[in-house]
């Protein structure tokens, strides 16, 4: 815990000096593509004049002088699978949007959707020394928090405090210089395992560059696809991507859920492969082309010709009609839809006062889809595109760089975590301190 | 598992480390900066410095320079052919030609005008000289003599002095420049226009006046004929002048028979009678005491 208290800290050391620098990267690893966007820091005033309001109440405040997409290669269910084929893809995309931004960039901001996050509620209690809540007392009630066994090989990703309780006043943002007598908090942790983020480093490290922060997908399309009174009212932002679908739940601005369902367009993908023996970059081309998830008569007279390469006649002049291609792709999309499903009832999605649900990430793109989700998800759903930031290029604006686009708004304005609190004095290891005294008895 | 080595020949299209690592080499401000301003200016140095090396080269270089000034400097609308002196006598002009040995015709390139000038004043008998050239090569000298206001007499030799007290000309006898004033003595040449001004606020004693003597290179004495003196003192000595001319115009004092008038406390003039005088006197006073005579 410690060292994750630390290594979460010189993450966001780093961001400082990339702030200052007034450079940074994003880099969203998906299974279907690696997109970098290369983000200019300058202050309000400097890119556009200072009308007093900034464009989208503020969250401007960067602008993306670079942007590069690149075929993923060497990724599965959003986790690293092989490490030199990642590298080589996280290389393609790095260095085209530094070509296009024409900076070099040493500071990378990175998300990713796989590695089986796990969400915790955490609740702590203290006892105010004085009755004005300091910075120090906050630091001290997310200490209290009693962390469950979150299990071997697994890392923190995010500890967020989603809610302050001062005595019996419950629902605070921001306690401090407040009076009361006891402060409880409860916050909201998020797991990974812990090969992936090593992994992750690795490749990283490997292009030269610095980790200056980490985030989880899920959490970042959701910030780029939810309205602000979707945040603020409870919404769930489903970010349908290649190869695993990630969740997340938000209320009162704060996001008090997040999971992954390994489950993604690389699966439609994979079916109409297999259900119509062509190969997956065809089978690609006609979801893209031709896909849907809702049949009319229309479709059966719609025939796609599927081709091939083999010379046999016969085998390469096939044809399709509309109707069988949705005919296999529905049942996987209801299947991803119906995971989902699963997951959000067991988060308790269904107390939550307002059940909207977006969908988002490049799957959601499937024509039909606003059709077939309300069914499974629920009245509430809409189709979410993420929002506008300054300088994106047309390409990078569809519905999958939500997560890309939430990565750099929050690279601009990242929730306050725990290991941005100074750890109190006394959670310090004492151990340290014995081993010292220890290693002078020995010694002398 | 993929293949470790590149077989297939299908092209990788990611950079390899080498390349990725390169361009953002290229992306560092302070190396492209290096790049595209230090390295061809260091390059350009070092060749200049390798090509300038040899003496052969920068003889070459300094021969071919030389070579285009004069062509330029030796066309006939530079050259200067005759020397024009004007307000001169003729034989400070001969001087002048004499001290400027110009072989005409010459470039106006190669005429140093202040220089020359400066030669030229350092004639004694020049005052200031005006040098230009003027359209049609004429190299015109406009030249304002000193005038000689006193004679100089100093360790028996004779000098013509102006009023500031410059040499003008070396004089040969007293007698070709009668109607200059007189002065004598060490370090008189610095004095000269209180000199002057004593010469003329001796107007009244002109027939008498022999000339002025300097003493110690600090006051003046006047001498006047029958070798009378009058020692003035180092300040105010116009005023102690003036103050023993008009004693004389009240009482002829000078006419009588006075070796020296001591005029440096000028609160307290002193006489020196001649010796003849001196004895007179003293035959007088006997005479009016009654004391039997020696």
């Amino acid at each position: 815990m410690n060292d994750l208290y630390q290594s979460q800290r010189a993450m966001r050391n780093m961001r400082q000096a990339a702030m200052q620098r007034g450079v940074i990267a994003i880099l969203d690893i998906g299974t279907s593509k690696i997109a970098c966007l290369v983000l200019r820091f300058d202050g309000p005033g400097h890119s556009r004049e200072n009308d007093g309001v900034g464009s989208l109440a503020g969250q401007s405040s960067f602008r993306v002088i670079g942007a590069a997409t690149t075929r993923s290669r060497g990724v599965r269910f959003g986790e690293i699978d092989a490490m030199q084929e990642t590298e080589r893809a996280i290389r393609t995309a790095v260095q085209a949007a530094q070509k296009m931004a024409n900076v070099r960039v040493d500071h990378v901001i990175a998300s990713f959707s796989g590695a089986n996050p796990r969400s915790y509620g955490l609740a702590g209690a203290i006892d105010l020394h004085d009755t004005v809540v300091s910075e120090h007392d906050v630091a001290r009630v997310l200490a209290s928090c009693d962390v469950p066994d979150i299990g071997e090989g697994r890392e923190v990703l995010h500890a967020q405090p989603v809610n302050f309780a001062l005595d019996h006043r419950s629902g605070m943002g921001d306690p401090r210089g407040q009076i009361g007598n006891r402060l409880a908090c409860d916050m909201h942790l998020l797991t990974i395992d812990a090969d992936v983020i090593h992994n992750l480093l690795y490749c990283i490290k490997r292009c030269d560059m610095e980790l200056a922060g980490i985030a989880s997908s899920a959490y970042t399309s959701g910030i780029a696809s939810l309205v602000e009174d979707e945040q603020e009212l409870g919404a769930a932002c489903i970010d349908m991507g290649g190869g695993a679908t990630g969740l997340s739940i938000f209320i009162k601005k704060q996001m008090i859920y997040a999971d992954s369902v390994r489950l993604g367009g690389d699966h439609v993908t994979q079916d109409i492969s297999k259900g119509l023996q062509v190969p997956l970059a065809v089978a690609e081309r006609i979801k893209t082309f031709y896909g849907g998830v809702v049949a009319t008569g229309m479709d059966d007279r719609e025939m796609i010709e599927i081709g091939g390469e083999t010379g046999d006649w016969e085998h390469d002049r096939r044809t399709v009609s509309r109707s069988e291609l949705i005919g296999i792709m529905r049942p996987r999309v209801e299947e991803i839809l119906e995971e989902v499903r699963a997951r959000l009832d067991g988060a308790g999605f269904e107390h939550l006062p307002s059940q909207q649900i977006v969908l988002t990430g490049g799957a959601s793109q499937i024509p039909g889809l606003d059709g077939l989700a309300p069914k499974i998800l629920g009245n509430q759903v809409r189709i979410g595109r993420p929002l506008r930031v300054q300088g994106l290029p047309q390409a990078a604006t569809g519905a999958a760089f939500a997560s890309c686009v939430g990565l750099a708004l929050f690279a601009a304005h990242p929730q306050d975590e725990w290991w941005d609190f100074e750890m109190p004095i006394d959670r310090y290891p004492a151990r340290s301190l014995k081993r010292a005294v220890k290693w002078f008895r020995d010694n002398w | 598992m993929q293949p470790m080595t590149n077989g297939s020949n299908r092209r990788d299209p990611a950079p390899s480390r080498w390349s990725y690592r390169i361009q953002r080499l290229w992306l560092t401000p302070t190396f492209r900066q290096l790049m595209r301003v230090g390295l061809p200016m260091a390059s350009a140095f070092f060749f200049a410095a390798w090509f300038l090396n040899d003496p052969g080269t920068r003889e070459a270089i300094s021969e071919k320079v030389a070579e285009i000034r004069r062509s330029v400097a030796e066309r006939p609308e530079f050259m200067v052919k005759l020397m024009a002196v004007d307000g001169a006598s003729a034989e400070l002009a001969e001087d002048i030609r004499e001290v400027l040995p110009v072989d005409f015709p010459l470039s106006s390139f190669d005429l140093d005008l202040d220089q020359m000038k400066l030669v030229v004043e350092d004639l004694d008998a020049v005052a200031t000289v005006d040098l230009r050239i003027r359209p049609g090569g004429v190299l015109h000298l406009q030249v304002v003599e000193r005038l000689p206001a006193v004679v100089w007499r100093v360790d028996g030799m004779l000098e013509l002095l102006d009023e500031t007290g410059r040499r003008v000309a070396p004089l040969a006898a007293r007698g070709q420049r009668a109607d200059l004033p007189l002065i004598v003595g060490e370090g008189a040449d610095d004095a000269v226009p209180e000199a002057l001004s004593l010469l003329s606020a001796a107007a009244p004693l002109e027939d008498r006046l022999r000339g002025l003597v300097r003493m110690g290179e600090r006051r003046w004495d006047v001498v006047l004929d029958r070798n009378q003196r009058i020692m003035l003192p180092e300040t105010g000595a116009v005023e102690a002048l003036e103050q023993m001319i008009a004693l004389d115009q009240a009482q002829e004092m000078l006419a009588r028979d006075l070796a020296s008038v001591d005029m440096r406390n000028v609160q307290r003039p002193t006489l020196r009678m001649a010796p003849h005088a001196v004895t007179e006197l003293r035959r007088i006073k006997a005479l009016e005491l009654g004391e039997p005579l020696q």
